[in-house]
């Protein structure tokens, strides 16, 4: 079981940045999020896109963001389980909880800070027939494991990124490799679009848009899928089925922990510390409601930083605190590096 | 000068709303669509990566063309129909006076 101060649901910019001010007070976090990625939103929707209403911040890309704070939390040692989602919540005492994953981690905390954005990314299953009877038996709408395909016949769907990166790396380990798209237009990087093309030309792989999967067929597991293509349809056999349209956001089941929900968002009470109606329980940035919220990164920041003054009252009931400012204390990470300004030095002048 | 336009919304679960929607804040049909809680998620904010906002046009109204992200994000979503845009890409005009919509299921 991992112990920690603090379990944060949620590595968007808001769940990096809350380690950072925890660090600062000396308490330690972990970080679950189903992405395989830290990031959140920013990583998953729009790491290309700029944002400008970040604080000094004239324009950086939502990557760069990402980047930037994973830098920043870097000596506060911050551990994670990416890849998974939350499920179950146990409060065995005042200030214990025990969270576990639909992987089985479990995480022992103190507190729980729940900062999952819109909630957890779920893959967008295209509307075919019959699919929920083949997932896992060769449709798969995440590749978590890559060598499965290894001298598989796959089929993938999709026009994103996602799709480019995904048949560009497995062009020459699957056996054979078609890739299906709505229009003859990718959206996804140039660069990424150029590769595809080539692998194309050189036969390597097959390309057919612009087109859909219509149906697909099997008995006990996927054997082919029915390609349309204007108005022809074309059977291919298959292995594996990998429709890649993006991901799509839901609460999950943290709308069965018992928390006080609004409009699909967590209530919490913002003249205090961000805490939930179940005390050691936050929720911070988009995935909370209170009266003038307002879903911004620069505000989850602020929240971040109120609820972990907030959680060290509640870990340290006896310790007294007092806001300490960095440019005169410095930064002492977990790790044992030390960030501090530089003395002033005196000396005469002669 | 009428700083309004009259919107007439019909949600996912087929209720109409009839909306007043202000001219001068630069609004787009997802965020007018949001302002009056209409059930629109605008996940991401507006950015035409999500198709959360996807509406069907069923007034005959001469819209703005689409731009290369609308297309290709209309081109991934799913119940996408020849009169379907995306609420974001559609700016608060004078011109959409009148206007009827759709939301599309999510």
């Amino acid at each position: 079981m991992i112990k920690t101060d603090i379990l944060i649901i949620g590595a968007g910019p808001t769940g990096l940045f809350t380690v950072f001010e925890a660090g600062l007070l000396k308490l330690k976090c972990h970080l679950i999020d189903s992405l395989p990625v830290p990031g959140g939103q920013c990583s998953e929707i729009y790491p290309k896109k700029p944002i400008y209403d970040i604080p000094s911040q004239p324009e950086i890309l939502a990557g760069d963001l990402v980047d930037k704070l994973l830098e920043q939390i870097r000596p506060f040692n911050p551990t994670y389980t990416l890849g998974e989602k939350v499920l179950k919540m146990d409060k065995i005492s005042e200030n214990q909880f025990i969270t576990t994953t639909n992987k089985g981690t479990k995480v022992k905390s103190s507190i729980i800070a729940i900062a999952g954005g819109l909630g957890c990314f779920e893959p967008r299953k295209p509307l075919i027939d019959n699919i929920e009877n083949y997932e896992g038996k060769g449709i798969d709408y995440i590749i978590k494991d890559p060598e499965k395909y290894n001298d598989k016949k796959v089929v993938i769907a999709g026009g994103g990124d996602s799709a480019l990166d995904w048949t560009i790396f497995l062009s020459d380990k699957a056996r054979s490799l078609t890739l299906v798209h709505r229009r003859n237009e990718f959206r996804g990087a140039f660069d990424s679009v150029e590769k595809v093309q080539t692998l194309k030309n050189k036969g390597v792989i097959d390309v057919i848009t612009p087109a859909e999967i219509n149906s697909i067929k099997g008995d006990n597991k996927l054997k082919e899928v029915l390609i349309q293509k204007e108005g022809v349809f074309k059977n291919v056999e298959t292995d594996y089925f990998i429709p890649l349209f993006g991901l799509t956001p839901k609460l999950g089941p943290l709308s069965d922990w018992g928390l006080e929900i609004e409009n699909n968002s967590i209530k919490v009470n913002n003249s205090l510390d961000y805490q939930t109606n179940i005390p050691g329980v936050y929720a911070i940035g988009d995935i909370n409601t209170y009266p003038g919220k307002l879903k911004l990164i620069l505000c989850g920041f602020h929240e971040a930083t109120l609820m972990c003054q907030s959680a060290f009252k509640r870990i340290h009931p006896n310790k007294k605190n007092v806001l300490k400012y960095t440019t005169v204390t410095g930064i002492h990470g977990f790790d044992g590096s030390k960030k501090e300004s530089p003395k002033s030095t005196i000396k005469a002048i002669k | 000068m009428n700083k309004d336009i009259k919107l007439n919304i019909i949600d996912r679960k087929g209720k109409t709303h009839i909306i007043q929607a202000p001219l001068d804040m630069n609004l787009n049909l997802m965020e007018v669509c949001k302002m009056n809680n209409i059930g629109v998620e605008g996940t991401c904010g507006g950015m035409a990566m999500c198709s959360s906002c996807q509406c069907y046009i069923i007034s005959d109204h001469k819209l703005p063309d689409k731009n290369e992200d609308e297309i290709a994000m209309l081109s991934e979503s799913f119940y996408v129909k020849k009169n379907s845009r995306l609420g974001c890409q559609l700016f608060i005009t004078s011109e959409l006076e009148g206007l009827e919509i759709k939301i599309a299921p999510n």
